[in-house]
């Protein structure tokens, strides 16, 4: 009944508007981000791949759809990038399931944060140096000289596709972990003993139960190696020797060596459309499968 | 195929989990056809039990026999014997059909679809549950929830069907109406149920034999009026109903009188003819429960104890009040002696 007189109404008119301004000001970081970091680079570089390359390097104002018409000059690195991006995303989850699985159903919770901290520890050294150390292991006086040891000669591995996946499973493993670790961790494991009892053998329930409900965390982890990995250029540069060549890999070539801005921008646009379209149907596909968020919460 | 009248049976089954005895040389054999509880508080191993009955424990030494023969060390997988869970562990990511069917669809040959959609639709019909299919399981309330994993179990004809406290997550009014209707489901179709639970009413009322456990160890087992009756000793007389203990000259034996069968009136001379006991008492304590009147009285020589006065009886004897001096009294028959352990 107080509130109806005029002075508290007018305190309950603050109250509603502060939280509106404070909302403003706290999104504000994440807007500004997102326009001047984002929006702003991404509309230039789309209207630097209609431009011309100016005679000494770098743009000239046209508009021309040559630099579309010229992507096929590229088409290796994009059929790499297409290629052993998502076999390595692949291969990635297919080696990251069973440590996650490990950690969260096997370990003792006791253990666990520590393991957890053991597969992050590669994130403490410098990228550079462990893909150095990984050249060092699969170039010639590495892996292929210790297996010539043993009778199998003639091995190459290093500035071979196998090498950019083997550097790819390594590098990425530690991002792929933790989302499936979580998505295991939360699944209810007396699910897993329903699906014993209704007859199921474990690897029947492992692809009915286990595998089904740990997708949000693969969808995810997967997702995150999958970005990362499409726009790599560190790992082609060192593991794949110029011989593997990725999207970054050219990009690289065309705005620092070739200076040819307008076609390097073409070469972006194309790669981000890519990763759209590709990263939409992805989770169209992962959405129509997992309709298990909604059940999480009860 | 076998001659063997029990469907489960425990031969001398003892469970450690590291220095602990969960279960200790258990022999229980569960009768075809019978609905079986074993009722004990939490941590006497009746749980440990039902999981090793379902394949999800091995004894540590003993063995156990599903329709006569040796399951001891088979995993839960190739058991015939299927299990309600407390929470239900529906798979949130199946519809409720897929969730009914899936033990069908774990045998091989595989049935043919046909098959297996008209079992799902006779097992929902069952629990009353027509045309649910199609929904997921969290938009069921809890008491659907309860009959999906019903359905889901019983669609195997399995030799007995396990049910883990299933009727804790309820509220009280459904938890009446599912015992029920869990009676009315093990008459229909004739599997054996075998029940685990920590509430003795559920397991009075819904059982043909109720095994009692303590320790990991069974106290008693009989039929529910059996315990009532004839309790072998103090744990069982308290855990089965209410009763009142009154300490001896000896400390190894206990009386027990249950409060139904003591009678009160406003003075010893009202009392009915042919007690053993009449004893003037002090009113401490009144609870109306409606269909009775919970008393709290105290005699000099005996100390507090309690005594149910149903509606009938007031209506003849008088309602009292806390301080009032009334009497109370019972037959030699109300009397049982009873070990102190």
């Amino acid at each position: 009944m107080r509130g109806s007189s005029p002075r508290m109404m007018a305190l309950s008119m603050t109250k509603t508007t502060r939280p509106k301004l404070v909302t403003a000001l706290l999104l504000a970081p994440a807007a500004l981000f997102f326009v001047f970091l984002l929006l702003v680079p991404l509309t230039v570089v789309l209207i630097f791949s209609f431009g011309e390359r100016a005679p000494a390097g770098g743009y000239l104002p046209a508009f021309t759809l040559q630099n579309y018409m010229d992507l096929p000059a590229r088409g290796k690195a994009f059929f790499n990038t297409l290629t052993l991006a998502p076999l390595g995303t692949l291969l990635t989850a297919i080696f990251a399931f069973p440590m996650a699985y490990f950690l969260a159903v096997k370990v003792s919770p006791r253990w666990r944060v520590a393991m957890l901290i053991l597969v992050m520890a590669p994130f403490w050294t410098s990228q550079l140096l462990r893909y150095y150390a990984w050249m060092i292991i699969l170039g010639n006086k590495g892996l292929p000289s210790w297996l010539a040891i043993v009778g199998i000669t003639d091995v190459r591995i290093i500035n071979t596709p196998w090498a950019v996946l083997i550097g790819a499973v390594y590098g990425f493993l530690p991002l792929m972990v933790p989302p499936i670790y979580v998505s295991l961790e939360k699944l209810d494991k007396r699910l897993l003993e329903a699906s014993a009892d209704l007859g199921a053998t474990p690897t029947r329930t492992f692809f009915q139960v286990t595998l089904p409900l740990a997708l949000p965390g693969v969808a995810t982890g997967s997702m995150l190696v999958f970005i990362l990995l499409m726009g790599d250029y560190i790992l082609p540069q060192f593991l794949g020797g110029g011989k593997v060549f990725f999207i970054g890999n050219a990009l690289v070539d065309l705005f620092l060596q070739s200076r040819n801005w307008p076609f390097g921008a073409a070469v972006s646009v194309a790669l981000v459309a890519i990763m759209f379209v590709t990263i939409y149907f992805y989770m169209r596909f992962v959405l129509s499968k997992t309709d298990t968020r909604r059940a999480a919460l009860v | 195929m076998n001659e063997s009248p029990y469907v489960i049976e425990f031969r001398t089954v003892t469970k450690r989990f590291g220095d602990v005895v969960a279960v200790a040389d258990n022999d229980l054999a569960v009768k075809a056809g019978e609905f079986l509880s074993i009722l004990g508080p939490s941590g006497c191993g009746k749980t440990t039990s039902l999981r090793m009955m379902a394949g999800f424990e091995q004894p540590t030494t003993g063995e156990v026999f599903i329709r006569g023969e040796n399951v001891t060390g088979v995993p839960a997988y190739r058991r015939p014997v299927n299990m309600v869970f407390q929470h239900y562990a529906l798979f949130p990511h199946l519809s409720v059909a897929d969730n009914v069917s899936y033990g069908l669809r774990q045998r091989s040959p595989k049935p043919a679809k046909a098959e297996i959609d008209r079992a799902v639709d006779e097992a929902l019909a069952m629990v009353r549950l027509d045309g649910f299919g199609k929904r997921r399981s969290y938009e069921l309330s809890g008491g659907q929830q309860q009959r999906v994993a019903l359905a889901r179990a019983l669609i195997n004809r399995p030799a007995v069907l396990l049910l883990d406290e299933p009727l804790a997550a309820l509220d009280r009014k459904l938890r009446r109406d599912m015992q029920i209707e869990l009676q009315n489901l093990q008459r229909d179709v004739g599997i054996t149920f075998l029940l685990v639970t920590h509430d003795q009413e559920e397991a009075l009322s819904m059982s043909d034999r109720v095994c009692v456990m303590r320790d990991g160890r069974i106290v008693q087992t009989g039929s529910p009026r059996e315990l009532y009756d004839q309790p072998v000793n103090r744990y069982v007389a308290d855990f089965v109903g209410k009763t009142n203990f009154f300490e001896g000259p000896s400390s190894t034996e206990v009386l027990s009188v249950r409060p139904e069968q003591i009678e009160i009136a406003a003075s010893v001379n009202a009392l009915p003819e042919g007690l053993s006991a009449r004893l003037p008492v002090k009113v401490l304590n009144r609870i109306f429960l409606g269909e009775h009147t919970e008393y709290v009285v105290a005699s000099e020589a005996l100390g507090a104890f309690m005594v149910m006065a149903p509606r009938k009886s007031e209506r003849d004897a008088g309602v009292y009040d806390i301080g009032d001096m009334i009497a109370a009294g019972w037959r030699a028959e109300a009397e049982r002696i009873l070990p102190n352990t």
